[in-house]
């Protein structure tokens, strides 16, 4: 088995697991019924990807291990998403300012990964560049909304993308795997989209009359295993089932 | 190399286009495009489908009716999940399309149309109900990751545009 592979593709599955658990969440709770289906909506768009990823990662490990056994059956520190995308719903401007930053940096992911040498990562990506083009559209249409709205919605939106900020910085992490994969040709070197991302970020904002944050500290460790406190938590609802009725099908 | 090319063995045409899209009934899968290829191998029908959206929960129920009407007519068979080439609405049959709006969903635009109406409030979908263009975006998500939400401010009903998706 391709190990290094095997942790690459979780380091990009991982991302769109943790972040479409986040926004089922509001499944019957989104602030009104348009913002919670379209939240919804992406959520299984992510979780749709997902499965491919992780079907081909089962594949690769040649163990008889399933995509369900990887999305719901490993320890906390066996997850490699980016700290980003576990920030908790704590209000519709984080949930949307989270949505927007990994949204701009996805699309720019996936753009790349579509060139990968690796066939199905290749065609994965392809299929998921159409469906991120439209959340992207949705996010940034919101950021736009919220931050030149009114002065309630432009102070929750700033605070938004100021509290998340020290997140992005991690997106363009490599990990000695990445590296690894990055020259054979299959992976994306990240630290190459890392400038494209913050001027697009940027303008966005600008248009959005919010303020791009001075950054200073950037915190990391996602793609290394090391969580905030939030991922336990949201573990324990996405692994409820299964650990409690192991092997339960429906 | 991947071809936007459908195999689709003559004979077993009929019996692939008696199975409907479980979310639009009266839409056949033939006319959606999502079979691309329908061979028989060694006795044993081989089938390859492709999703619509990545997260479309309706493919496995898909597989299983594909299997289910081959079988009623004695064919075995078997099928593959292949995401290259990508779906995209230009696969949906004319007939399809007409299904669509009968049904109360409007077909897709061409892509810059698509861009037009979902991204600058174009009015250029037309209402299932009275044909006016006099309709306005909702919300781009809708009941199903195909779809997005319209109103017709003519009559006033509310209706799922196809999005388009290329
Ligand atoms: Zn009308």
């Amino acid at each position: 088995m391709n190990n290094n592979l095997y942790k690459y593709i979780l380091g990009i599955a991982d991302n769109s697991l943790i972040l479409g658990q986040r926004l089922g969440e509001l499944c019957g709770h989104g602030p009104s019924l348009e913002t919670d289906i379209a939240c919804t909506n992406i959520s299984l768009d992510l979780f749709g990807q997902v499965r491919s990823y992780y079907q081909y990662a089962a594949k690769i490990t040649g163990n008889g291990k399933s995509e369900d056994d990887i999305a719901m059956l490993r320890k906390e520190r066996e997850y490699v998403n980016v700290l980003l995308v576990e920030q908790p719903n704590t209000d519709f401007a984080y949930t949307i300012g989270r949505q927007f930053l990994f949204d701009v940096y996805h699309l720019l992911f996936l753009n790349e990964l579509q060139k990968s040498n690796d066939l199905m990562l290749s065609a994965i990506a392809v299929k998921s560049i159409k469906e991120v083009s439209y959340h992207q559209r949705f996010s940034s249409d919101w950021v736009k909304r919220l931050g030149d709205g009114t002065a309630e919605s432009h102070q929750k939106m700033q605070d938004a993308i100021d509290g998340l900020w020290t997140y992005t910085d991690e997106l363009f992490h490599q990990t000695d795997a990445d590296k690894i994969i990055v020259s054979e040709g299959i992976g994306v070197d990240v630290t190459n989209l890392k400038e494209t991302y913050y001027s697009k970020v940027s303008e966005l904002l600008q248009e959005a009359t919010l303020k791009t944050p001075e950054s200073k500290w950037f915190q990391k460790g996602g793609k290394e295993g090391i969580h905030t406190e939030h991922l336990g938590y949201l573990l324990s609802d996405l692994q409820y089932m299964q650990r409690t009725y192991p092997n339960m099908e429906w | 190399m991947v071809t936007a090319e459908q195999h689709i063995d003559q004979k077993l045409f009929p019996i692939l286009e008696q199975v409907s899209d479980p979310e639009i009934p009266v839409l056949s899968i033939m006319d959606m495009g999502v079979v691309r290829s329908a061979v028989l191998e060694n006795d044993i029908v081989k089938v390859q489908i492709t999703p619509t959206y990545s997260g479309c929960p309706a493919m496995d129920v898909i597989g299983d009716d594909i299997k289910k009407a081959l079988l009623d007519t004695g064919y075995n068979s078997e099928i593959e999940l292949i995401l290259a080439p990508a779906w995209t609405t230009d696969w949906i049959t004319p007939k399809g399309r007409k299904a669509l709006e009968d049904y109360g969903i409007a077909a897709p635009l061409d892509a810059e149309a698509d861009k037009g109406v979902l991204l600058e409030g174009k009015r250029l979908v037309k209402c299932t109900n009275c044909t006016s263009t006099n309709t306005r975006l909702v919300s781009q998500f809708g009941s199903t990751a195909c779809k997005a939400q319209f109103q017709c401010d003519d009559c006033q009903e509310p209706f799922d545009y196809f999005k388009c998706l290329k």
